[in-house]
């Protein structure tokens, strides 16, 4: 019996959530996940806010998550951890990655950012994983793998082998990033051990 | 084989392995990747149509010409399609053929939410509605069956979270791609009123067969459960109805016209307590009525925007159907609201300078659709309408005849591939009958806010081969526009001076600011840098609304990773703390 797993990945667009989420619906199918997602992606050049909706189980059939059921929130940006954590389910974890972009209101100021986000998330959610994983993914040597060390992290959470989550992974990137995004993946996937 | 994929790319395979020989359509989320999935499977022609009405008719002479056919449209597009669509109801087809409408329950990208399933009802065409990606594939390969057998065009409905969710699907092998024979056949094809009563006889006759048919369809089924509540549902909602309330009976409606109304009396008649749950209008509710049986629908389920199962088992506990839900801790009470964090015009965009200039200059402008919408938000502020594909240039005639105060102030914007949807014909109209209106033709050389598809002055078609360009500039002239003049839209100092002049000019003028999108043709040119000592923090850059540029104590400064040197906040910068990135970085 494959313990059903609802994950919300959400951030900015350009992200690469997009590519977080192949990985991981990957890595769910080779184990035998049933498997819906949904993405709104029509803006996600334009710089909004993105969301992919993850449903893992033995059959799943609503293909969306709803406010107050997310097992796991992946939030590649604070503000989003803030926007989405209304659809984190009591009890629930989420991963952030502490990078900061301001929206056009905050810019423009016509809006503040939020202080101390992280600060009032841990205050209320017991599981909360922060990470610099932008800083992460240049020591591993390119920024924009930054969206594979937030993966590792979430990959540490769910009932799926590394070894799964490797093949996934060489299955979904180009081969020439394959060394540097296995290097994020393995800082994010270590991360929760406090490597 | 099984693969994961979304509702839009389960209907490409289906429409590749169902023998589909043409498909046309026009991009509008969400049904844009349909065609762009199915373009890549070689076999299959494809082409983007310059609106939906034509790729409707180009479907329909493919299919009465004995092939296979798919159309594909978002909601909005039926309704440019609706012309030849309720015609084609009477001629019936040859080769089948499918419609897609593609609704946006929710608006995630639309102006509005309009319920397409009345369009089936009102044409007199069958419709199908997939709740998942496996049953998008397999309904394509039923619909074409469907319009051979009881000669009728078939609506094959989906909605966003169909089209772009993501569900398995069982891969099957290519059919063959048969063309039928053709026969002229004046009194089937030739719609003049004679004939045309003859086919309205035939169209009654093939709905009641349909009718029949629909009482049988493998689609429309019931799923035994406790009879105390019985739920009728079709669509997305179906998958929310077996999520929430896994032991009810359940009759799904995977063929919503015409309904199987003796199977709905049948299942009404052995459950206690009926409900109808559809997102947007009571379509299945008003006929279920008709039938006399007592049923809830919208008195309990909003008839406006997207739902969810949290939404749907809130109805239900309402309802006394599942137990009162115990108010759990939300985790984010007492949190900050968050700022929201809208689409806005990427950095280099070229319509950003024309919107900045439109609003300096206090006219009234009329917009239209595309990326060129976000200019109507703040701090750009550009436009002040938008109603539909195209109606930015009618609207500013109808101003400029009717109001004489906006007379010489009235300013359309339009993007390019709306120009060639539905700008034409009203620009034709306002030279026709003497406007004063400017046009601006915003050419970014693309359709941008779908995805960057291909259109008739790309140079390029769907399938990737060349194509002749259409001149723009040659265009409004022969449709007798005097005055076109072409502006690069990054020289914000001479938008300015050209739309000035244009619209005091007498008579319709158009001006083309062409450069391609920011996203398409990325210029090589480093960062603009601030000079910290000229910067007063007057904050007249932060106008431009470009997600580069911020204000923190009182210094602006740019992000070089987001800035591509496009230097409208040089122009726009009076103390001349703005340094432009030079053009071979």
């Amino acid at each position: 019996m494959l313990k059903p797993v609802d994950i919300l990945m959400v951030g900015v667009g350009g992200q690469g959530t997009i590519l977080a989420s192949k990985v991981t619906a990957a890595a769910a199918r080779a184990v035998g996940y049933d498997i819906k997602m949904s993405e709104i992606h029509g803006m996600a050049q334009r710089g909004g806010s993105v969301v992919t909706q993850l449903r893992l189980g033995e059959k799943v059939y609503s293909p969306l998550i709803s406010e107050g059921e997310a097992d796991i929130i992946l939030a590649f940006e604070q503000l989003e951890a803030l926007r989405w954590l209304p659809y984190l389910k009591p009890g629930g974890a989420i991963i952030i990655n502490n990078q900061q972009i301001y929206p056009v209101p905050v810019l423009a100021g016509a809006a503040e950012y939020p202080a101390g986000i992280i600060e009032q998330i841990k205050d209320r959610v017991a599981d909360v994983q922060v990470l610099d994983a932008l800083k992460t993914a240049v020591e591993c040597g390119n920024a924009k793998a930054a969206n594979v060390v937030l993966l590792g992290a979430l990959a540490k959470k769910l009932p799926i082998e590394e070894t799964t989550w490797r093949e996934a992974l060489a299955a979904t990137v180009p081969p020439r990033f394959l060394e540097v995004n296995n290097a994020a993946f393995t800082a994010g996937f270590n991360f929760g051990a406090g490597c | 084989m099984k693969e994961l994929l979304t509702g839009n790319a389960a209907i490409a395979r289906g429409a590749y392995e169902y023998g589909v020989t043409l498909a046309a359509g026009y991009p509008g989320t969400p049904s844009t990747e349909i065609l762009e999935n199915l373009s890549k499977y070689r076999d299959v022609y494809c082409e983007w149509a310059p609106n939906e009405k034509v790729a409707l008719e180009v479907g329909i002479g493919a299919a009465m010409a004995g092939a296979r056919a798919l159309v594909t449209m978002k909601h909005v597009g039926v309704n440019v399609a609706a012309d030849p669509l309720f015609t084609a109801a009477y001629t019936g087809v040859n080769g089948g053929l499918v419609l897609v409408s593609a609704d946006d329950p929710g608006m995630h990208s639309s102006q509005n939410e309009q319920d397409n399933r009345y369009y089936a009802r009102f044409a007199k065409v069958a419709m199908l509605e997939p709740s998942d990606s496996q049953e998008a594939k397999d309904m394509v390969g039923l619909g074409l069956s469907i319009s051979e057998e009881f000669d009728i065009p078939v609506m094959l409905r989906i909605t966003t979270r169909v089209a772009h969710s993501q569900s398995m699907v069982e891969l099957g092998e290519p059919g063959s791609r048969e063309i039928k024979p053709y026969c002229k056949d004046v009194k089937k094809n030739l719609m003049v009123p004679a004939f045309g009563r003859l086919r309205r006889v035939s169209l009654a006759e093939r709905m009641d067969r349909l009718a029949a048919y629909s009482e049988q369809s493998p689609v429309n089924f019931v799923i035994e459960g406790d009879n105390k509540v019985g739920v009728i549902t079709s669509g997305i909602s179906y998958q929310l109805v077996r999520e929430v309330l896994p032991g009810a009976s359940v009759l799904k409606l995977g063929m919503t016209n015409p309904l199987p109304l003796n199977m709905i009396k049948k299942f009404a008649a052995r459950v206690e307590k009926l409900y109808v749950v559809e997102e947007l209008e009571p379509y299945l509710e008003e006929q279920i009525r008709m039938l006399g049986i007592e049923v809830v629908g919208k008195e309990l389920f909003p008839v406006t925007g997207e739902f969810d199962q949290g939404l749907v088992r809130r109805k239900f506990a309402e309802a006394g159907v599942l137990p009162a839900q115990a108010r759990e801790q939300n985790p984010a009470a007492g949190l900050p609201q968050a700022p929201p964090r809208p689409p806005v015009l990427c950095p280099g965009c070229p319509h950003r300078g024309v919107f900045y200039t439109l609003q300096q200059l206090k006219l009234t402008v009329t917009g239209d659709i595309g990326c060129y919408t976000l200019g109507g938000l703040p701090p750009l502020e550009g436009i002040d309408t938008c109603v539909c594909m195209g109606a930015s240039i009618g609207m500013a005639h109808g101003i400029d005849k009717a109001v004489p105060d906006l007379k010489g102030r009235t300013v359309a914007v339009i993007g390019d591939s709306t120009f060639l949807h539905s700008g034409i014909t009203g620009l034709l109209n306002a030279v026709y009958n003497n406007s004063d209106i400017t046009v601006i033709i915003l050419d970014n050389r693309t359709t941008a806010m779908t995805g960057h598809q291909d259109h008739p002055a790309t140079g390029r078609t769907l399938m990737g081969r060349e194509a002749p360009e259409v001149d723009l500039t040659m265009l409004c002239r022969s449709l007798g526009v005097k005055r076109v003049e072409v502006v690069d839209p990054l020289d914000m100092a001479r938008v300015k001076e050209v739309i000035q002049a244009e619209a005091a000019a007498p008579g319709p003028s158009v001006i083309i600011a062409r450069r391609p999108c920011a996203l398409i043709k990325r210029e090589a040119r480093s960062a603009v840098t601030v000079d910290q000592e000229n910067c007063k923090g007057c904050k007249m850059c932060l106008k431009l609304s470009c997600p580069a540029i911020s204000v923190a104590d009182k210094k602006a400064s740019v992000n070089a990773n987001l800035c591509v040197g496009c230097n409208l906040c040089v122009q726009v910068c009076k103390t001349g703390a703005m340094k432009g990135g030079s053009a071979d970085a």
